[in-house]
């Protein structure tokens, strides 16, 4: 181990060096995503098998993260929001594009080289149960990082892990309990525990609290944004939940078929968004309506179908298939990613025929499914919540 | 389906061809002369010189390579036996036969052997195993797991001599195995392999039983399964229908494997019953230093077992339409 | 020892017109480990074409009950006393043909994940023509057509070569409208849909949510639908359950539950998820603890170690007495109805802004 430490700071000198600490402060860019690109290929042919397609998981996407800042990646399953997360973290190696950190270019970077970066950006699990070695002890899990950088924290290793424990809300006296012995959110808070041990600057969180209660959801929520808010670390949440993103992020990115087709500020996606997919997915999310009023508050939309294969996209904008503003022009010329006039600055969207910026109802429902539509026709229209 | 089976026959080809390497260097690293075999006591020099060249011993390996290939697609004129048409393995050393119709002498014995035994321990075995996981937890279902734990651990060297030694030599109620022409005399061909069948299902038949009742178990907790169950299916048209067909999937698998080894040459079963089979016959070409004779068993039994895993692949497909061939 | 109240000492008769009638169940499994008490004395009642919403966490005995009223569990391992009387039917006590007649007849269910409950072996057009076949005795091209006509209705396109197809040749979102049409083939008065959306895309699950409203109102069923996703409940029911450790400790329509919740597990769900348009200034705030085991479950009220308000109760009733759920609306807690509204009143509704 301690001859890869060597190593490490031989290679270093082969990258630019990283920006001066001046430099770290909040607002700053600290992970710049260019142009990402991740092809999986698909075998198949006769009568030799070869790669005859690619499924295009993230296809050229562009995001900032900033120093502090929490960031929140969401979309529908495939649209590549877990997958670019894995290519941060490089545990998935880039088709194309760049990705830089603090300025240095990792997008290919060699283990060796990734080596002093690795202890700045950790990953947090969406499975609890599978993310953890059954055979360790909860100690030997979140000291096990340190080990392989040879950190040796002031006061031991120990006392670290111990201090961990209690910053993520378990008891230090669990130091040789073996994950089994832990309920679910307790091993997410045991991740999160790993996630901190070398006092990473971002931290990939992919689906952190998907596979828990909802009383316990809240529970690593919020312990995520304590230690967001008081560690001041950035984080990259991916989750399919807008409400749990909403709730966490200060900046959103919303993701279909491998592309970013909405970004911006908290605000600006949650009450004015401009992508039609953003305010389908949006409408989509049952809400509770705790104001008393049995009138529909916000758009309902519903969208025909599910998305398309991303081994052949649509051409031009992904969504027109399922748009209903969609024209002749969204099938020949993809939409740039750009700030549409009445947007804050920040706010991006790539779309041809914007919607207006609001999610309040509409004088007639959005209605694509056939299977809906029909129905609806014939029967007098059901409304929000309860009778 | 055909691109798969041609995909499948074309890697087939070039395992048979990678083995029939292997086979070559392995033989001439022995140690042994098969020409100091033949030549018997008196040998001379000059003698064992003639047998060598005879035999085609004396070229260089590779060539003795090649013009074994050449023999085997095109087959070949140049043995002093007599023509040799291909597929051409040449002719034994030892007996002086030709290796393909030796093979084919004695392929209907290992077929009657293998298929007899293979369809007694497949219906034996999927039926009780079937009936333990119809009755699970029951009194039948402990006897059918329990009798299937004590057979499944006996082997074949053992039992063997024992059924022998019970039905035959002490009391006198079947005659010794022996293999008669199906075509012959049905009724000699069935009574003569009758303990071999006996012996050989009831080792097999105990793991199939085994097998059987897991993966039926297991269906039967499938999701899909309790749909079948919900959606107002009777518990046998489910258990028919719905969970059997999933359990077949783990048995197929082992059922190709089984089954191709055995019609390969199951070398101690022929040998326990002193049945004349391919297995008998790989033990004499090693024995014999049989150059020809051993390619042939070698290749012929590796064909019969790739042959029998691309069965079994396409099974799959029949079985599970969410296997795609290719 | 824990005292257990009994809902007015025996059971209530069923409701005159109740469709479904659950009295004072009681499921349990033999596992290694010892007994899981499933379900602990739980009774409710569900009216024709009205939809019953079963709302909790996992390890709630959701599930488990609405297998029962099938007779699904493995009645080798799991022990059922109580009632269950489906139109005039008792249920627990019913034989196997006669439940057979019932599942995809008069009761149909759906299940979570529609990929692993449709039979991967199967063609769509079969597996859901077969309970046709068994339940009117259509011929076999009968029930094939009438398969294509459900798939149809639950706009499947192309329903006619659809049919053909196998389930994984499906999306997601198609399987689980090919798992309604099954459902709904028999033209079913009651559906139990257990999380049928959980595994679905939130833009699916809104097609799916709509396409289940719609179909009730021209099949007229009632449904039971169990989530534990409180946004999907408040959308789809029009009466709710809460259940906490095999029993349910709130009910009432859907407006008493989420606008005046009376029980402090119930509460704790509400603060605890994140809404769209809730106050990002105020943190969330989660249910102490995690759901107790129920090999050992907690004496008295079952949530009482979870519980911020036991404070409120005094003494050790909570610990020692199990709080009784009437039929109609209420609370399974000791706090007085006094209580409860000034505590939501005061501590829990302005969290929820």
């Amino acid at each position: 181990m301690k001859e890869e430490v060597v190593d490490v700071t031989k290679d270093e000198a082969t990258l630019p060096a990283p920006r001066d600490a001046a430099a770290d402060g909040p607002g700053e860019p600290l992970l710049v995503v260019e142009q990402l690109v991740k092809h999986f290929p698909v075998k198949g042919g006769f009568p030799i098998r070869r790669t005859i397609g690619a499924v295009q998981a993230v296809d050229g996407i562009d995001l900032t993260v900033r120093v502090g800042e929490s960031f929140g990646l969401v979309g529908e399953s495939g649209c590549g929001k877990s997958t670019t997360g894995r290519l941060i973290t490089r545990l998935l190696e880039p088709t194309g594009g760049k990705i830089s950190y603090r300025g240095q270019d990792i997008t290919h970077a060699s283990r060796k080289q990734l080596a002093p970066i690795r202890s700045e950006i950790q990953m947090i699990f969406q499975d609890p149960y599978s993310s953890l070695n059954p055979r360790q002890t909860v100690g030997k899990i979140i000291s096990g990082p340190m080990e392989i950088n040879g950190i040796q924290p002031s006061g031991g290793r120990e006392e670290r892990v111990r201090e961990l424990l209690e910053i993520v809300g378990l008891n230090p006296e669990h130091y040789n309990r073996f994950p089994h012995e832990f309920s679910g959110g307790q091993r997410q808070r045991i991740g999160v525990a790993r996630a901190l041990a070398l006092e990473p600057k971002l931290i990939v969180a992919d689906e952190p609290v998907s596979a828990l209660d909802v009383s316990i959801q809240a529970q690593v929520v919020n312990l995520l944004q304590k230690v967001q808010k008081e560690l001041g670390i950035a984080f990259l949440f991916i989750a399919h939940d807008l409400a749990v993103v909403r709730h966490f992020s200060h900046r959103v990115a919303v993701m279909y078929l491998g592309k970013i087709i909405e970004v911006g500020d908290r605000d600006s996606i949650y009450t004015r968004p401009r992508h039609p997919y953003t305010h389908a997915l949006l409408s989509a999310v049952p809400e509770v309506n705790l104001d008393g009023t049995d009138e529909a508050q916000r758009e309902r939309i519903r969208l025909a179908g599910d998305v398309p294969s991303p081994i052949s996209p649509p051409s031009g904008c992904r969504f027109r298939t399922r748009c209903w503003k969609a024209q002749d022009k969204c099938a020949t010329q993809e939409p740039p990613l750009v700030q549409i006039s009445g947007n804050r600055p920040g706010h991006l969207t790539a779309c041809h025929f914007p919607e207006e910026p609001t999610v309040e109802a509409r004088e007639e429902d959005i209605v694509l499914d056939p299977a809906l539509a029909a129905l609806e026709d014939t029967q007098p229209k059901t409304g929000g919540a309860g009778d | 389906m055909l691109r798969f089976l041609i995909r499948r026959t074309l890697g087939a080809v070039v395992i048979l061809f990678l083995l029939s390497i292997v086979t070559f260097l392995l033989f001439f690293g022995m140690p042994r002369d098969p020409g100091l075999l033949m030549c018997g006591k008196t040998c001379t020099p000059a003698n064992l010189a003639n047998i060598h060249h005879v035999l085609g011993l004396d070229k260089p390996v590779p060539e003795q390579y090649w013009i074994f290939l050449h023999n085997l697609v095109l087959g070949s004129n140049g043995f002093e036996q007599g023509p040799c048409p291909a597929p051409c393995f040449g002719y034994s050393y030892h007996t002086n036969e030709l290796v393909w119709s030796t093979l084919m002498d004695r392929l209907p014995t290992t077929v009657s052997l293998t298929l007899g035994a293979s369809i007694c321990f497949l219906l034996v075995g999927l039926g009780t195993g079937m009936l333990a996981a119809w009755k699970r937890g029951t009194l039948i279902d402990k006897t059918v797991t329990a009798g299937s734990m004590v057979l499944s651990s006996m082997q074949i060297y053992f039992l063997g001599p024992l059924a022998l030694a019970a039905l035959v030599y002490q009391t006198h109620l079947f005659g010794k195995p022996s293999y008669n022409n199906f075509t012959g005399n049905p009724v000699a061909w069935f009574t003569g392999l009758l303990i071999p069948w006996v012996v050989l299902s009831t080792i097999f038949a105990a793991q199939y039983t085994r097998m059987a009742r897991s993966s039926m178990i297991e269906q039967l907790q499938e999701e899909h399964v309790r749909t079948a169950r919900a959606k107002g299916m009777s518990r046998q048209y489910v258990f028919f229908r719905y969970a059997w067909r999933g359990s077949l999937i783990p048995l197929v698998t082992i059922f190709g494997i089984d089954l191709g080894s055995l019609l390969g040459g199951a070398v101690i079963t022929e040998y326990t019953f002193g049945l004349p089979g391919l297995g008998q016959l790989a033990v004499q070409s090693v024995f014999f230093s049989d150059l020809p004779l051993l390619l042939g068993v070698m290749l012929f039994s590796a064909a019969v077992i790739l042959l029998f895993n691309i069965i079994v692949d396409a099974c799959y497909a029949f079985i599970d339409p969410r296997v795609r061939l290719a | 020892m824990t005292t257990v109240t009994k809902e007015s000492g025996a059971p209530a008769p069923a409701a005159e017109d109740a469709f479904l009638s659950v009295r004072d169940l009681h499921v349990s499994f033999r596992t290694e480990d010892g007994v899981v008490r499933a379900v602990d004395g739980l009774s409710f009642d569900l009216r024709r074409g009205r939809t019953l919403g079963i709302v909790g966490e996992s390890g709630s005995g959701k599930s488990v009950t609405n297998l029962t009223i099938l007779g699904l569990h493995n009645p080798m391992f799991t022990t059922v006393e109580g009632e269950i009387v489906l139109d005039g039917q008792e249920l627990i006590t019913a034989r196997e043909p006669e439940l057979e007649k019932l599942r995809g007849n008069k009761v149909a269910m759906i299940f979570q994940d529609p990929l692993t409950a449709l039979s991967p072996y199967y063609t769509v057009g079969r597996q859901i023509a077969e309970p046709f076949m068994k339940h009117t005795g259509a011929s076999k091209k009968a029930a094939w057509e009438r398969a294509v006509e459900m798939l149809g209705k639950v706009g499947i396109p192309h329903p006619k070569e659809r049919a053909k197809d196998y389930p994984h040749q499906f999306s997601g979102g198609m399987r689980q409208r090919a798992m309604i049409a099954m459902a709904l083939v028999c033209d079913p008065d009651l559906l139990i849909a257990d999380e049928p959306t959980t595994a679905l895309d939130v833009t699916v699950q809104a097609q799916i949510l709509d396409l289940l409203k719609d179909l009730q109102q021209e099949f007229g069923s009632a449904i039971v639908f169990i989530t534990h996703d409180l946004g999907v409940i408040a959308d789809m029911a029009d009466d709710i359950m809460v259940m906490y450790a095999g029993s349910a400790v709130e009910r009432g329509t859907v407006d008493e539950v989420l606008r005046s919740p009376q029980h402090p597990y119930t509460w704790g769900l509400l603060n605890s998820m994140p809404r769209l348009d809730s106050d990002l200034g105020t943190p969330l705030t989660p249910i102490p603890g995690t759901p107790p085991s129920l090999l050992t479950p907690p004496s008295g009220c079952r949530f009482h170690p979870r519980c911020g308000f036991r404070g409120e109760v005094g003494g050790t009733r909570c610990v020692d007495e199990q709080p009784l759920l009437p039929l109609g609306r209420g609370g399974a807690c000791h706090l007085t109805a006094e209580q409860k509204r000034t505590i939501f009143i005061e501590q829990i509704k302005p969290r929820l802004r």
